[in-house]
């Protein structure tokens, strides 16, 4: 076998093989977190998604198609870049960067959508539904759809598709059907309230893609496991490289997929120590910001219970980030799981600090990140300091910036 | 205070449906929503649900979230809504409030159940809360004595009717369709089936919603369910009204209509 034809993910790095103690009950529950609050009339179909998932993870066949997939399709394994001209400015600690934006779309949500894709035929679907908010997740949706002769529909909130527009155009070209989501805050929430509409109507013939480890049980664990791939591979390759694990690994959070993915291969090493950075979007004391697990209270939001933005009677409170993938209320269950058994830290980084560390990656080590990235890249900032110039810090760049370039011209006056 | 079962003991005395109608409180106003919610009783609606204005409505159609956005424009919190279910109790009608979970689940289950008892309210619905889910609330209204109304969909197989059925107290609601509320051409061809396969597995009443707008409607549902709601179509005539006079004027029209219907 030549390196390219050697797989890139098992049985065991899918579903854990068994060695993992920290999947959910029967009934999605990471702790007190997780379970189902939905509809009566979609419970089905979830048991239906999570018996086909059972199958799907331990079947040969399926990880062979979705290895395939992942090596020849979406370009992995992904490289692994140190960036010394960037960590310089974070006290000197050694920085690598997992790079998830040279993956095909552009952002780690590729790995997800084909599994669920795959998942979908299974299932016997024609039709795939989705929610974005910076349309990473449904670009990449779109593009699985396309690939696999799929239906495709995605709804995204009328404020992103404005921010996001060449996602729109790219989802078009691709074949997909974008609803633009005018209620509400006009974001990630209300396209997802939007999606379940669409699901609990169309639910015999669609499968909804859902785009993160948060939604009812089994979405949090499906997503996690497709989205494991991340940390695998990183785990190895720090490895490789360095010859010991890292002291810490950095990801942005919103929903918390690209987090997820990267912390997971890690949950057992206990000296490795699990940072996530929220929106802290105009700040705090602004009242503009999406720190949904560090200032947010416990909640239930999209059929989960986690942490949640809400006022005291339960309502929801609008989000604000800079970056639409982050511009979200709530947070996958298992991330609330984490803060509470600290098993992982969660830090707020604001628009500001997120667009230095966007400009600063790109003079220093020719790498556009992601605006979401971004916020993980500062946090490393600020860690690296913390830690000293011993430190290895391992960093998911979850997506590359093509995407934001409005949102930077603007910004930066260019 | 009315009861959900003199409710259905009276109808099925009277060898009809009862007719349930739906507003959210603070809709068009908070004082409107009394107004309507009373003129609907006086025509002829035997329950209201007092729907509870949540910023995530996620199986609502277009036209209940345009009505919960005003309400929540105008101010909307749930002391209101304790006070509008106080309010259109007084006009003889059981009144229950219908809301997405986690209001309840932040404002504390006790003390939820414990003011809407305090308040005239009879129960609750709650559509998205799961019999896995329910526990802690099935606990707090038997304490505090108030009903609890579950939903089955025609997706649900004979195991879950059971398991949705053994939550409910007072009625088990049925949704006519696979979707979200909103005025039909025609009431979904399963609903008849699932109120067949949910009385299999209980003595509750079965009602039928989703979809049900005009008398024609309520008398075709009357002829196999316990009872009809109706939600959207009241919302819609509120909408469409010039002032709030025309707008209890065609509320009050079309409980008239269904009223009729639930007896032919």
């Amino acid at each position: 076998m030549t390196p390219a034809e050697e797989p890139v993910i098992t049985p065991a790095d899918l579903a854990g093989g068994g060695v993992r103690g920290d999947d959910p009950d029967a009934h999605g529950k990471f702790g007190r977190f997780g379970g189902r609050y939905v509809p009566e009339a979609l419970i089905p179909a979830l048991d239906e998604v999570a018996a086909e998932y059972e199958k799907a993870k331990t079947d040969l066949g399926f990880i062979r198609e979705f290895d395939h997939l992942l090596r020849t399709y979406a370009g992995r394994p992904t490289t692994l870049t140190e960036v010394p001209r960037f960590a310089a400015h974070a006290g000197g600690a050694r920085i690598l960067l997992k790079r998830e934006d040279l993956t095909h779309t552009g952002a780690h949500k590729i790995n997800n959508v084909l599994g669920q894709a795959l998942l979908t035929k299974r299932l016997g679907k024609r039709r795939v539904i989705a929610e974005t908010g910076a349309g990473q997740h449904g670009v990449a949706t779109a593009t699985a759809a396309a690939l696999m002769g799929l239906e495709c529909v995605i709804y995204m909130g009328a404020v992103d598709c404005e921010r996001q527009a060449l996602n729109v155009a790219r989802m078009k070209l691709l074949g997909a059907t974008v609803v633009p989501v005018t209620n509400g805050s006009q974001t990630l929430k209300d396209a997802i309230n939007e999606a379940f509409r669409d699901w609990v109507t169309n639910v015999d013939h669609t499968h909804y893609l859902f785009g993160t480890v948060a939604g009812p049980h089994p979405f949090p664990e499906i997503v996690r496991d497709f989205a494991r791939i991340i940390g695998v591979e990183a785990r190895r390759q720090v490895l490789e490289l360095t010859g010991r694990l890292p002291d810490a690994v950095c990801a942005a959070v919103g929903g918390g997929s690209n987090a997820i993915g990267v912390f997971h291969a890690f949950m057992e090493d206990r000296d490795v120590k699990l940072y996530g950075y929220e929106a802290g979007g105009r700040g705090l004391e602004t009242g503009e910001h999406a720190l949904t697990l560090t200032e947010g209270s416990v909640g239930v939001l999209h059929g989960s219970r986690t942490y949640v933005l809400q006022d005291e009677e339960g309502q929801t409170i609008e989000s604000h980030s800079i970056s639409a993938g982050l511009d979200y209320p709530g947070v996958g269950p298992e991330h609330a799981w984490l803060k509470d058994t600290g098993r992982a830290v969660y830090e707020g980084v604001t628009d500001a600090e997120a667009m230095e560390a966007f400009a600063l990656l790109a003079r220093t080590e020719g790498i556009i990140p992601a605006i979401e990235s971004s916020h993980a890249l500062a946090g490393a900032l600020r860690l690296g300091r913390e830690l000293g110039p011993e430190a290895v810090i391992l960093v998911n760049l979850s997506g590359r910036g093509d995407k934001d370039m409005g949102t930077a011209m603007n910004y930066f006056n260019l | 205070m009315t009861t959900l079962q003199a409710v259905f003991d009276k109808a099925r005395a009277e060898d009809r449906a009862a007719l349930v109608g739906y507003l959210p409180a603070g809709f068009p106003t908070k004082d409107g929503a009394v107004a309507a919610a009373t003129a609907m009783v006086e025509a002829g609606c035997d329950v209201i649900e007092i729907g509870l204005p949540y910023s995530d409505p996620l199986m609502d159609g277009p036209t209940i979230q345009d009505a919960v956005h005003r309400s929540l424009i105008n101010g909307t919190r749930i002391a209101d809504v304790m006070r509008t279910v106080e309010g259109v109790a007084k006009s003889g009608a059981a009144t229950l409030v219908m809301t997405y979970w986690n209001p309840i689940d932040r404002y504390g289950v006790e003390r939820f159940a414990r003011d809407l008892a305090n308040a005239g309210g009879v129960g609750t619905i709650t559509p998205d809360l799961t019999p896995e889910e329910s526990e802690p609330w099935l606990a707090a209204s038997k304490e505090a004595g108030i009903d609890t109304v579950f939903l089955v969909a025609p997706s649900s197989p004979d195991e879950r009717i059971v398991r949705v059925a053994a939550c409910c107290t007072g009625f088990v609601y049925a949704a006519s369709l696979m979707g979200v509320t909103g005025a039909r051409e025609t009431v979904g061809a399963a609903a008849e089936g699932l109120v067949k396969r949910t009385r299999a597995h209980t003595g509750l009443p079965v009602c039928v919603g989703l979809g049900v707008g005009n008398g024609a409607q309520a008398a075709e549902v009357a002829a196999y369910a316990d009872g009809v709601i109706v939600g959207s179509a009241f919302i819609r005539r509120l909408l469409d009204a010039p002032d709030e006079k025309s707008g209890l004027a065609a509320v009050r029209e079309l409980a008239s209509e269904l009223a009729r219907g639930v007896r032919r």
